[in-house]
């Protein structure tokens, strides 16, 4: 019973119901315009009979006189199917025809009756109150009264057939949309079932769920499909979550406890003015480092949010990378390295100027950190079409990255053995991958010299999908 | 005699404004203090400050909305928002709500001391100058010219504009994300000392053949440009 009424919840069987009842007004109204309109075309008809016969009778009453006009009509009374008649005195008897009573006063005026009326014919064996006709009145030169009508039972009977056809057809309709109403209802309902069921696991905490798709493509399909796209992103975002939340746990422990332990020393040893302020100095420096890895982390969990891309815009890309080759063309000179850049001018993207501008930063800062000392000193940075997307590569011919981490080296606090001691906090590539994926682009890392023997170097490149201009 | 700056504080921390109203005076600078959005926005329409410091989140009153009643009354006292959200897009927010500087929390004390004073000063001060000059150092606007007692010194187009925002400032620190958002019009964290190699570049060719420095390091802060002999603050006479 509960899962009737479940089920006349259900859109499909709401509408399919709705349907039903406007088709079905539809209909009954159709049928009855049609019984109406052919019971008149027959009521027509049969006035345009009784009046050919009015015209007869009045000839033959002309021509053989009363008796003639009796002897006729007993004649034609007397056929299977006859008209009705009636002769009657000046005060209404009958005197003679082929009804046996009349509704009295039907024959005082003349014309056609108003209405169709009751009589009884002479030949009922059953004697029933049943029959029901149309007539025409007229009155002779002699005061007699001449009925000729015709009897109403074929259009009611043909009016009773259409009623009784419209009824069964209803009937056979409202069956047959029941039917498909509960198998279309009980069918969604059970994929719904189904989808609500997956959902309340996932709602659970199992983020790996999916939403069933039956494999048509219908409407549900795509439901199904953009909601698991919708979960797979939560659970990348969730599974980035819990990563940074262990990290930080690990990482930012380590500053900390350096921090405390400078102060604890700081503290411990009766020092000099001087002491102290290096001391604090220290401190200080060690807090804003941990609040440089705070900004960066919260600039690359709003990035991935998609907070900033509501900022987005046309962006110069050609002078975006020339200012900012040109911001840390002094401190790669300082390190005996030499940048070089490719930039063909008038090269536009739609983007965010800012954050592109610190994903190339974060690129050149890695290059001119981890060239130092390199063989080749030489950091290229270039911007190029390729296909359908802009790419923006810096190539340094520093040690590189072997191709098995790279994969690695994005991930958020993640850095190679070897880089431990250089300055930074581990989130400059994450960074970068986070802003390309705000711009539906992507980071590649490759190889620079990939047949040298060691310090093949690093090729970071920032792939943009859209040319605008 | 140069007449003190006087500002307004609207920070719900009682702490931090106590520390940052001791601060300031510590700098020569008067404070006030408003603790929720209401009381600051009455307090800085009835009087007269030169800049305001206002919290981005406040009670009973949101910070970017005292900024835009402010502003609604025809008030353009500078506004430094302070905020502890992210940078990106609220920084954004920020500037448009009508704020004239934005610095996220937390900060170095310096920083903001330098910025409220760049904003305090901005207010009397002729933004159309066409030119500046430091002790025998000149920089004509116009013709995009810098010279030294009288002799020309060759500069790249953005270490022009460098010393442009270093002598517009002069007598003032000015910071390295100053410098980064005012010179380059970027506001993220270079991690590395681009500032400093740029300035450093920039210093050697404007000091390297003459006695005199003019670019000081200010440590723990920023950089001032400031002619050491004289007793003023190095400004151009109007």
């Amino acid at each position: 019973m509960s899962r009737l009424r479940v089920l006349f919840r259900t859109t499909a069987v709401r509408l399919s119901a709705l349907y039903l009842i406007l088709f079905s007004i539809c209909a009954a109204f159709l049928v009855f315009y049609v019984t109406g309109m052919s019971q008149r075309l027959l009521e027509q008809q049969t006035k345009e009979a009784v009046v050919a016969e009015v015209t007869q009778i009045e000839a033959i009453y002309n021509r053989a006189g009363v008796n003639g006009l009796l002897r006729t009509l007993e004649r034609r009374a007397r056929q299977p199917g006859a008209n009705l008649y009636v002769i009657a005195g000046p005060t209404g008897e009958i005197l003679a025809g082929n009804v046996a009573s009349l509704q009295p006063g039907l024959l005082d005026k003349e014309g056609w009756t108003e209405q169709a009326f009751r009589y009884q014919r002479y030949t009922d064996e059953s004697r029933r109150e049943g029959h029901v006709a149309l007539a025409h009145v007229f009155i002779l030169s002699n005061g007699l009264r001449v009925l000729v009508g015709r009897d109403l039972q074929e259009p009611e009977k043909f009016r009773v057939l259409v009623r009784q056809a419209l009824v069964v057809a209803l009937g056979i309709m409202g069956l047959g949309a029941l039917v498909i109403w509960f198998a279309i209802g009980r069918n969604a309902l059970k994929r719904m079932d189904r989808m609500s069921e997956a959902s309340t696991k996932i709602m659970a905490g199992d983020l790996s769920q999916r939403l069933p798709m039956s494999g048509s493509g219908d409407e549900f399909d795509r439901l199904s499909e953009s909601l698991n796209a919708m979960l797979g992103r939560i659970e990348k975002l969730n599974e980035g979550l819990r990563q940074v939340s262990d990290n930080i746990a690990h990482d930012l422990k380590t500053p900390l406890t350096r921090l405390r332990n400078k102060a604890e020393a700081a503290l411990a040893h009766k020092a000099t003015n001087a002491g102290y302020r290096s001391s604090l100095e220290e401190i200080i420096g060690e807090s804003d480092q941990l609040i440089r890895t705070f900004n960066a982390l919260l600039m690359i969990s709003r990035v991935e949010a998609g907070a900033a891309a509501a900022e987005m815009s046309d962006v110069d890309l050609s002078r975006s990378v020339e200012d900012c080759v040109e911001l840390y063309e002094p401190v790669a000179e300082d390190e005996a390295l030499r940048i070089e850049a490719e930039v063909p001018a008038g090269i536009h993207i739609s983007g965010n100027r800012e954050l592109i501008g610190q994903a190339l930063g974060n690129l050149i800062d890695n290059a001119i950190k981890y060239a130092q000392g390199a063989d080749n000193p030489l950091i290229r940075v270039r911007v190029e079409r390729r296909d359908q997307s802009v790419v923006v590569s810096v190539a340094d011919h520093g040690p590189g990255v072997p191709s098995a981490r790279r994969e690695d080296v994005v991930q958020r606090f993640v850095r190679l053995d070897e880089s431990r001691s250089k300055p930074g906090t581990g989130l400059g590539l994450s960074l970068v991958e986070a802003v390309m994926e705000m711009h539906h682009g992507t980071l590649e890392l490759t190889d620079t010299d990939a047949v040298a023997e060691n310090n093949r170097g690093l090729t970071a490149s920032m792939v943009f999908p859209v040319v605008i201009g | 005699m140069v007449t003190r700056m006087k500002i307004l504080i609207i920070e719900d921390d009682l702490e931090a404004a106590a520390y940052l109203a001791k601060a300031f005076r510590e700098a020569g600078i008067v404070s006030d203090h408003a603790s929720d959005g209401e009381s600051g926005l009455f307090m800085a329409s009835e009087n007269s400050y030169d800049v305001l410091v206002i919290d981005r989140m406040l009670p009973r009153r949101d910070g970017l909305s005292v900024i835009t009643e402010l502003r609604r009354k025809a008030i353009h006292t500078p506004v430094l928002i302070l905020s502890a959200l992210g940078q990106v897009d609220d920084r954004v927010t920020g500037l448009r709500a009508g704020g004239d500087d934005y610095l996220p929390k937390p900060y170095a004390f310096n920083e903001l001391l330098a910025r409220v004073e760049v904003l305090g000063r901005r207010k009397g001060a002729p933004e159309q100058d066409m030119a500046y000059r430091v002790g025998d150092l000149e920089l004509d606007r116009l013709s995009h010219s810098v010279r030294r007692q009288g002799k020309e010194i060759p500069l790249q187009p953005r270490e022009f504009r460098l010393l442009e925002y270093l002598m517009k400032n002069a007598g003032q620190v000015v910071t390295r994300t100053m410098l980064l958002e005012n010179v380059w019009d970027y506001h993220f964290d270079p991690q590395t000392n681009v500032i400093d190699v740029h300035v450093s570049r920039l210093r050697s060719k404007i000091e390297k053949d003459y006695d005199q420095p003019l670019l000081r390091t200010v440590r723990g802060a920023g950089y001032m440009i400031k002619d050491e002999a004289a007793k003023g603050d190095g400004r151009p006479d109007p």
